[in-house]
C-alpha cells in the first residue's frame, strides 16, 4: 500500500479526542489471539513510550515557545499509548508479557535487519538480535523453572526457543555499546525509520524490565531481571548512538511522527483481529495529523522544506511473521562476534580489541552469573520440561 | 557474597494506627473534615464494571476440537471439550505444585528441618508424587485424543490464582509456617479438582480414567492430611501452646 504523506492529512490535532471508557477497551485474548497481535501491541506502546520519552527532553532543552506544540501532541501520545497498552489482558503475567517483548525483539529486529538497506547498521540489528533471542531462552527456564509453565503458549511456535549469544558474555563496557550514526544528509528513509524504531522498542523494554523485576519474589528471577535490563540498557545505547546528533530536535521529531506513521500503517496491513485493526486504522490518521502538524512548525521554526528529510511515500512496513530460518542463518554465522569500539570482530579477538568489555564482564559476573544459573542443561520441551520427567523429584534426582 | 558491614536498625512493625497515636489522630480528624466529591458508594464501581462484564469478551476458548467420528452427537464433542479444559486445568496444577513442592524443598534444605515441620523425605514424598500426577494427566489427555500442551481457560485462570502462591513459595524472606499455609490453598484447591474429574470421567464413561485419578485422589487427601497437620503443628508450636 502506498501512502502519499504529504497529500494524506490525516484526522486534525485538534479532533482527536478521547475518553476514560474509550481509553479502556476489552483487551485481546492471551490464548486466542495471534502472539503478532500482541507483538503490534508491545511494539506500538514502545514507540508511543518513546514519543512521549523524547517529547519530554526536548521540551526541556528547547525554546520555550515549542512547549505547548510539544504539549499538545504528547497529550495526545499519552492517550494513544493507554489505548494500545492495556490491550494487553490482565492474566498475560509479567513473565508472560516479557517473553511477548522478547518476541518483538527477535521477530520485529529480524524484519529490520532484512529490510535494511545499509550493511553496517543491519549488522547492528543482527548483532542485537542474537542477545535478545538468548533472553527469550533465559526467560522461558526462568518461567518453566519457576512457574512449571510453558513460554511457546506465548511465542506460539513462531520463534525458536534455544542459546542464542550467551548473555553472561553480552556485557560490555560503554567504550564498545556505541555505534557510527547515519548521515541524515545520505542516509535512505528507511534506515532512519528502522533505527528509531528499534531504539524506541528497546527502550520501551528496558524500562519494563525495570519496573517489573521487583515484583518477582524467586532472587533467581530478581537477579535474572537485573542482568537483561543491564544488556537492554546496552541495546538502548546501542540503537539510538545510530541517529544522527546533527539532526536537529524538530527534525529528529518530524521523523518521529512520520515513524509511528510507518509502523501504524503496518500494524493495520498485518492485523488479523478486526476490533484491533479500527485502532491501528484510527491511529494512522492521527499520526498523520501529527505528522502535518509538525510539518508546519518545521516550516515555521526552521524555515525548511519536510520534503529535505521525508520521504514521498512509505517504504515496505515490518514484516510481521516468522522468520525462523533468517535467525537461525545468522546464529549459524555471527554468534561469535563480539563489539570493539564501534566495529565487530570474533570473540577470539576480543581481549586484545575490547579488554574494557572483558574487565567489565569479570567483574560483572564474578559472583555468578543469573542467566547461566537459571538455563543450566536447559533445552525448551514442549510442556515443559516437566514432561520429560526432569524435576528436582525425578527417580535418582537429589535434592 | 561480600558483607558490607552495615547493620539494620530493626525497629518493628510500623503499620496500623498505635504505632503513632498523636499522627493518627491528626489522620483521623484530616479524612473526617472533608466532603467525598461525588455522590453514592460502591453500586457506582459495579455499574462500570457491569459494562465490561456484559460485553461478553471471553478469556479465550479451547482449540478445535480433532475431527469428530461422523454422527457423533455434539452433546459428547462438548462434553470432551469440558474434560479436556479441567484436564489441562489440572494439568497446569499439578505441574505448577511440582515446581511449588521443589520451592519448599530448596527452603527447608536451606532453613534445616525443623520440629515440628516436614522432613526432607517427606517433601520429596509428595513432590514425586506430584510430578506422576502431572504426568498422569499429561498421558491421560493424549489418550483420549487431547493436546496436552494447549493452555485452556481453566488451566489459565488457575495460573493466576495460584500465582500469590508461587510468590509466596519462592520468596527467600517467608517462613516454613508461612509456606505451609500457603500450599495448603494449593492442596485444598488440588483435592477439590480432583474430585471433580473423577465425576467427568465417570459421567463420560471413561472407567479406565476414573480408576487411575482415584488413585491420585488418594495420594491428594494424604497431601492435604500431613501440610494441615504441619501447619497446625508449626502454628501451635510458635504459640508456645
Amino acid at each position: 500500500m502506498t501512502l502519499d504523506i504529504f497529500k494524506e492529512k490525516g484526522t486534525p490535532l485538534d479532533s482527536q479526542r478521547f475518553t476514560w471508557r474509550e481509553l479502556v477497551q476489552a483487551p485481546t485474548s492471551k490464548l486466542d489471539d495471534d502472539a503478532f497481535t500482541r507483538v503490534r501491541i508491545i511494539l506500538m506502546n514502545g514507540l508511543e513510550a518513546n514519543a512521549i520519552r523524547t517529547s519530554h527532553a526536548v521540551a526541556r532543552m528547547m525554546n520555550g515557545d515549542m512547549r505547548l506544540p510539544l504539549a499538545k501532541v504528547r497529550r495526545v501520545e499519552q492517550h494513544q499509548q493507554t489505548m494500545v497498552n492495556w490491550l494487553l489482558p490482565a492474566d498475560l503475567s509479567p513473565l508472560e508479557t516479557t517473553i511477548g517483548f522478547e518476541q518483538v525483539a527477535i521477530e520485529v529486529t529480524a524484519s529490520v535487519a532484512l529490510r535494511e538497506p545499509d550493511e553496517y547498521l543491519a549488522q547492528v540489528y543482527r548483532f542485537g538480535l542474537l542477545e535478545d533471542f538468548d533472553h527469550m531462552y533465559r526467560f522461558s527456564a526462568l518461567m518453566d523453572r519457576v512457574m512449571g509453565a510453558d513460554a511457546n503458549n506465548i511465542v506460539q511456535n513462531y520463534s525458536d526457543i534455544m542459546p542464542g549469544r550467551p548473555t553472561v558474555v553480552e556485557h560490555r563496557a560503554p567504550e564498545d555499546d556505541l555505534r557510527e550514526h547515519y548521515d541524515s544528509t545520505t542516509a535512505d528513509p528507511l534506515s532512519k525509520l528502522h533505527a528509531l524504531t528499534i531504539t524506541a522498542s528497546e527502550n520501551q523494554t528496558h524500562d519494563y524490565y525495570m519496573t517489573i523485576g521487583p515484583m518477582f519474589a524467586d532472587p533467581i528471577a530478581r537477579q535474572l531481571y537485573a542482568e537483561i535490563a543491564s544488556i537492554e540498557e546496552q541495546h538502548v545505547t546501542q540503537y539510538e548512538s545510530l541517529l544522527d546528533p546533527n539532526e536537529t530536535p524538530l527534525e529528529k521529531w518530524l521523523m518521529h511522527e512520520a515513524m509511528e506513521v510507518y509502523n501504524y500503517l503496518g500494524c493495520m496491513q498485518y492485523e488479523t483481529n478486526p476490533r484491533i485493526k479500527e485502532i491501528w486504522e484510527r491511529f494512522v490518521d492521527y499520526e498523520l495529523g501529527h505528522l502535518h502538524y509538525v510539518m508546519e512548525l518545521f516550516k515555521q521554526f526552521e524555515n525548511r522544506d519536510p520534503a529535505e528529510v521525508l520521504p514521498q511515500t512509505l517504504p515496505e512496513p515490518i514484516d510481521y511473521q516468522s522468520h525462523r530460518q533468517f535467525v537461525r542463518e545468522t546464529l549459524n554465522a555471527e554468534v561469535d562476534l563480539r563489539a570493539a569500539g564501534t566495529q565487530f570482530t570474533h570473540k577470539d579477538d576480543e581481549a586484545d580489541r575490547a579488554p574494557l568489555s572483558i574487565a567489565y564482564r569479570e567483574q560483572m559476573n564474578s559472583e555468578g552469573s543469573p542467566s547461566e544459573i537459571v538455563a543450566a542443561g536447559y533445552t525448551w520441551t514442549p510442556g515443559t520440561e516437566l514432561a520429560e520427567g526432569k524435576s528436582a523429584f525425578a527417580k535418582g534426582a537429589s535434592a | 557474597m561480600k558483607s558490607t558491614g552495615a547493620k539494620q536498625v530493626m525497629t518493628g512493625n510500623r503499620t496500623g494506627m498505635q504505632t503513632s497515636p498523636e499522627l493518627a489522630e491528626e489522620l483521623i480528624e484530616g479524612a473526617n473534615s472533608a466532603m467525598p466529591s461525588s455522590e453514592g458508594g460502591l453500586e457506582e464501581m459495579a455499574e462500570y464494571r457491569e459494562e465490561y462484564i456484559t460485553e461478553g469478551f471471553p478469556i479465550g476458548s479451547m482449540p478445535m476440537m480433532p475431527a469428530s467420528e461422523e454422527g457423533e452427537a455434539d452433546e459428547e464433542e462438548a462434553g470432551m471439550a469440558v474434560f479436556l479444559d479441567k484436564l489441562s486445568e489440572r494439568l497446569a496444577f499439578e505441574r505448577m505444585g511440582t515446581r511449588l513442592y521443589e520451592a519448599l524443598l530448596n527452603k527447608c534444605d536451606a532453613l534445616g528441618e525443623q520440629s515440628p515441620g516436614p522432613t526432607l523425605e517427606d517433601i520429596e514424598q509428595i513432590g514425586r508424587e506430584e510430578l506422576e500426577h502431572f504426568l498422569l494427566v499429561n498421558r491421560t489427555i493424549e489418550e483420549i485424543g487431547g493436546d496436552p500442551t494447549v493452555q485452556s481457560p481453566s488451566a489459565d485462570v488457575a495460573g493466576v490464582a495460584s500465582l500469590g502462591i508461587l510468590q509466596v513459595l519462592t520468596d527467600p524472606r517467608s517462613s516454613m509456617t508461612h509456606c505451609l499455609q500457603a500450599m495448603l490453598m494449593a492442596e485444598l484447591t488440588d483435592n477439590a479438582g480432583w474430585e471433580l474429574l473423577i465425576k467427568l470421567a465417570d459421567n463420560l464413561d471413561y472407567p479406565d480414567v476414573k480408576a487411575e485419578f482415584e488413585v491420585a485422589l488418594e495420594h491428594e487427601e494424604q497431601h492435604l492430611l500431613n501440610v494441615r497437620s504441619w501447619l497446625s503443628e508449626c502454628v501451635l508450636d510458635s504459640a508456645e501452646v
